[in-house]
């Protein structure tokens, strides 16, 4: 019994330091920081400004908006797009196609987020590799600027995030017992019908558990936005990083980070409530 | 109907009817392709030749949700993300039936297969049997043409499925439905059937009324496979119009009734069923005759039987008759036994 007990401190001290010292303790300063600010006469004290300064200022709440609004799209489409992908993978491909599949899929993620998007740019931009051969095939007169506007980087966004819908989707098809879409079909069910009646109820956990993780992921995504959005397409992570680097305001950006955490957890709370889940039964 | 799987015949060459409002059963070992066959009519495979008429409808090219047939599958598929009242009203629906006819329809439904007021009950919370009732129901509520059943009473418990076999048998005579049983199971194809087919490697051995199958197999396979046999193999050594004289391999000589394949000579398999040896005959006269050893009594009520061994080690099953006459017999003990001339039915031996 004590035995035990001490092996189990042992195992788990790496994870609980590791867990206290890189997130729990840098956290916590940056709590104490969002509340810090200077007074009129240029001393640190205690105060809600930094908070106040988000609700006050358009330009930092309506940035807010509009990323959560584009992170929710994002998510959309990205769930449009894996569910037919995922049910490729998980029921039409013979087995031996389907492992080769899942690392095509992962096999952009061998190299880093910035070389990717790199990789796009130089695919789409003035001078770039769509152009040249629209230009050869008389497709355009002139060579089009396909970059730096939102619905470029909103497909940037949908391909960073394609991999982290379609595995949790995968698995929960895969549970899917092929004989229930037989016996709809057999029923009277046509496609669509199918789809809606049994394999969306089917992949109601798998869909949310993706969703989660594709939506935290665009909102917290700094990159992509940067690269390939517009100059006036601001993200939300950049004006933290504007605060941070740029006016050296350590205590706004701390408080823009805490908000950005609060509200993007209160939108999931609010889509786990639209849909009448609980956040428990979608991981398990 | 033929259907092939690359070079592979699951079902090779098959033709079969099945007369309205009857019950109809396939019966064959595993994989013999009987899901084959009930899928091409169900319309989840097309055959590679051949048709498939419904009501003289020919169904070739019509997608399942266009034909007259419903399946029962093999494990139930029940919806689990529905209530039972959700489940059977879920083929209603998709005809675009008024909610309150289909609820109407669907608390009938559930009265006729025993489960009043089970409709809010979700799929998890019922037993293995009111599972396969709401399986069934489901079907039954759209009143097709043909109800088709893959072994539906596999998953169920032996007592359980003794019981289902009765009610599956009720239930169609209720409704007249015609019913395409498929099983494993050779009870369950005697029990409930007006007809059976006895299917082999994708061929159909025998059609006929269970009695038929029982008491005048035409080959070897369903001899075997339909009710429980004792074989013996042996040489034809006199052939006549009144019956066949065979030698056996432990030397027996037998007198059996003669089939068209007892030419002089050729070799035989020779088939007894276990209630047509009788302990201890009485009258003698015109009875085959020998002598065995009990090595041990298989009792089961009714269907008792003595395990016993001739002296050659051949063995043999005897059924043990429950009027108490024999309950003497220990194991160990000598007794002689005896059948009658029809009741051996012989074939060419396979080789
Ligand atoms: N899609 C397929 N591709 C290739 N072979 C198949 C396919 N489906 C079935 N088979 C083969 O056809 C044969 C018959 O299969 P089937 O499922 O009809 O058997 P079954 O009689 O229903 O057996 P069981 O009683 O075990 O359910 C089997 O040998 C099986 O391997
Ligand atoms: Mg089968």
């Amino acid at each position: 019994m004590q035995r035990s007990r001490l092996v189990f401190w042992i195992f788990c001290a790496p994870v609980l330091c590791w867990l206290f010292l890189l997130i729990v303790l840098p956290h916590l300063d940056l709590l104490r920081m969002s509340f810090r600010g200077e007074n009129d006469y240029g001393d640190m004290v205690w105060t809600f400004r930094n908070y106040k300064t988000f609700f006050t200022e358009p330009i930092y709440w309506l940035t807010f908006v509009r990323t959560a609004l584009y992170a929710v799209i994002t998510t959309f489409i990205t769930f449009l797009l894996a569910m037919p992908v995922s049910f490729y993978i998980a029921k039409l491909a013979r087995a031996r196609i389907q492992g080769a599949l899942v690392i095509l899929l992962l096999l952009p993620f061998w190299v880093s987020e910035l070389v990717r998007i790199y990789g796009w740019m130089i695919l789409l931009r003035e001078s770039g590799v769509l152009n040249f051969f629209m230009l050869k095939l008389g497709i355009v007169d002139t060579p089009i600027e396909m970059l730096y506007n939102d619905a470029t980087m909103i497909m940037g966004l949908v391909y960073t995030s394609m991999l982290f819908m379609v595995v949790p989707l995968v698995s929960v098809m895969e549970s899917l017992d092929d004989s229930l879409i037989e016996a709809a079909h057999d029923l009277g069910a046509g496609q669509f019908t199918i789809w809606r009646t049994i394999i969306l109820p089917h992949c109601k956990p798998g869909i949310t558990s993706g969703s989660i993780v594709v939506f935290m992921l665009t909102l917290g995504n700094y990159l992509t936005p940067n690269l390939m959005g517009g100059k006036n397409s601001l993200w939300f992570t950049e004006q933290i990083y504007n605060q941070f680097i740029a006016s050296f305001n350590w205590n706004q950006g701390s408080a823009f980070g805490f908000l950005l955490l609060l509200l993007s957890s209160f939108i999931i709370w609010l889509g786990l409530r639209l849909t009448r889940q609980k956040l428990d039964e979608v991981a398990s | 109907m033929v259907k092939r799987f690359g070079e592979f015949a699951a079902v090779d060459d098959v033709t079969f009817d099945v007369p309205t409002g009857s019950f109809f059963s396939i019966l064959g070992p595993s994989g013999c392709g009987k899901t084959t066959l009930l899928r091409m009519i169900a319309g989840f495979d097309e055959p590679t030749s051949g048709t498939i008429e419904i009501r003289g409808q020919n169904m070739l090219g019509v997608p399942p949700n266009k034909r007259p047939v419903n399946l029962v599958f093999q494990h139930l598929a029940l919806f689990p993300m529905m209530d039972v009242a959700e489940n059977i009203a879920f083929g209603l629906k998709r005809r675009g039936i008024a909610a309150s006819e289909a609820r109407k329809r669907v608390d009938t439904m559930l009265e006729r297969v025993g489960l009043p007021g089970y409709g809010e009950k979700r799929i998890e919370q019922l037993s293995g049997g009111q599972k396969q009732r709401v399986a069934i129901a489901r079907c039954l509520v759209l009143e097709p043409s043909v109800l088709l059943l893959d072994e539906p009473l596999g998953a169920l418990d032996l007592k359980l499925r003794e019981q289902m076999k009765v009610e599956l048998k009720k239930l169609q005579a209720k409704v007249g439905t015609t019913f395409i049983y498929i099983t494993h199971d050779q009870s369950e194809a005697l029990v409930m059937s007006d007809r059976v087919a006895v299917m082999n490697k994708g061929r159909f051995e025998q059609v006929g009324t269970p009695q038929e199958l029982y008491g005048a197999p035409s080959t070897p396979f369903v001899a075997k496979f339909v009710g429980e046999n004792n074989t013996w193999k042996a040489a034809v050594t006199k052939s006549d119009s009144g019956g066949v004289e065979l030698k056996t391999d432990e030397g027996y000589s037998f007198i059996a009734k003669a089939n068209a394949d007892c030419r002089e000579g050729s070799r035989m398999d020779l088939f007894l069923r276990p209630e047509a040896m009788r302990i201890e005959p009485r009258d003698r006269a015109g009875l085959n005759v020998f002598d065995v050893t009990v090595k041990s009594i298989l009792f089961d009520g009714a269907n008792s039987r003595l395990l016993t061994t001739t002296r050659e080690d051949h063995e043999l099953l005897v059924t043990l008759p429950q009027n108490r006459r024999f309950d003497h017999i220990v194991p160990g003990d000598e007794i002689s036994v005896g059948w009658h001339p029809d009741s051996g039915i012989c074939f060419e031996a396979e080789e």
